[in-house]
């Protein structure tokens, strides 16, 4: 398998993805999904400062990732997909595209609605139903904000509220 | 005749780094929050961070300085940098910086800005002198 992350983190291309996962999981790309991204040059381009220059940077619309996830998957490359939400992860998901693969649960910070699940995870009502839908697509739903830290399980992650 | 109003400086950074930042300025300079005013990312989505920024450089020019030119704390600030016109970014924030900006923060952002640029670029040496060559000049030196 080529995907070697993928990652629900609001804060997308940051310092935990690019330094804190990419010094052990060594990816060649890192691929946004997210539709409003996809479309935006200027936003994209502040992404990308300060972005190793042996790290190659993608955005895709969802229609675009879903095409595009088996060739990723057969790919040699090393890939991390991030997406900003859970929902944004659930369609990628969709009609078991995901199933088997674990999902990481790495940023999601306080927000008027949200409850605090762990010290990086608050979620809202809807995100929860979102993560169920995630699971029941047949991906693995853990959460984990750096390599070194614990994994919570998706069991531990609705149970605490 | 009207003073020019003095540039407001906030630090955006990660984790605990831009309060320590703003304490070693007070405790060298004196200058308070009126002038610096330290804003951590922590446990903030994206969204609350911008929302922040905007709330401090809402009155009068600003400058964010920034820990990282990318990443959560430099996106914020660039973003907000686009549609605000008296505000600008200074990324790769170091104690140098900082003490320049209390010093000589009553400059339009125009003048002010290049020579922070210029000043934290050249706080950024080492000893001995030499080892800022690469190996590889040296070698080239050696040879050549």
């Amino acid at each position: 398998m080529a995907i070697v992350l993928l990652r629900v983190d609001e804060r997308l291309i940051h310092g935990q993805v690019v330094v804190g996962w990419g010094s052990s999981l060594h990816p060649d790309r890192i691929v946004v999904v997210d539709d409003e991204l996809a479309g935006s040059t200027w936003e994209q381009e502040l992404y990308t400062v300060g972005l190793p220059a042996q790290l190659e940077a993608q955005f895709a619309t969802v229609e675009e990732a879903r095409r595009a996830l088996p060739g990723w998957l057969a790919d040699p490359a090393r890939v991390i997909v991030l997406t900003r939400d859970v929902r944004t992860m659930r369609r990628l998901a969709e009609h078991a595209l995901l199933r088997g693969h674990e999902v990481n649960i790495g940023g999601l910070h306080y927000a008027p609605g949200r409850h605090a699940i762990l010290p990086y995870v608050y979620l809202s009502d809807e995100e929860r139903t979102e993560m169920r839908r995630l699971a029941d697509e047949g991906a693995v739903v853990t959460a984990r904000d750096l390599p070194g830290s614990r994994r919570v399980d998706l069991g531990q992650l609705l149970g605490r509220h | 005749m009207s003073e020019a109003v003095p540039v407001r400086g906030i630090i955006l950074g990660h984790g605990s780094l831009a309060e320590a930042y703003a304490d070693a300025v007070r405790r060298i300079t004196g200058a308070g929050e009126e002038a610096l005013l330290p804003l951590s990312n922590t446990g903030l989505s994206p969204d609350l961070v911008a929302e922040r920024l905007r709330a401090l450089t809402s009155e009068g020019p600003a400058i964010i300085f920034t820990d990282l030119p990318g990443g959560s704390c430099g996106f914020a600030a660039r973003r907000l940098c686009q549609s605000a016109a008296d505000v600008a970014v200074v990324s790769g924030v170091n104690l140098t910086v900082l003490l320049e900006f209390i010093m000589h923060r009553g400059e339009p952002l125009g003048e002010l800005v290049p020579r922070l640029v210029e000043k934290g670029r050249a706080a950024v040496c080492c000893a001995p002198a030499q080892l800022e060559r690469k190996e590889s000049d040296g070698h080239r030196a050696a040879s050549g």
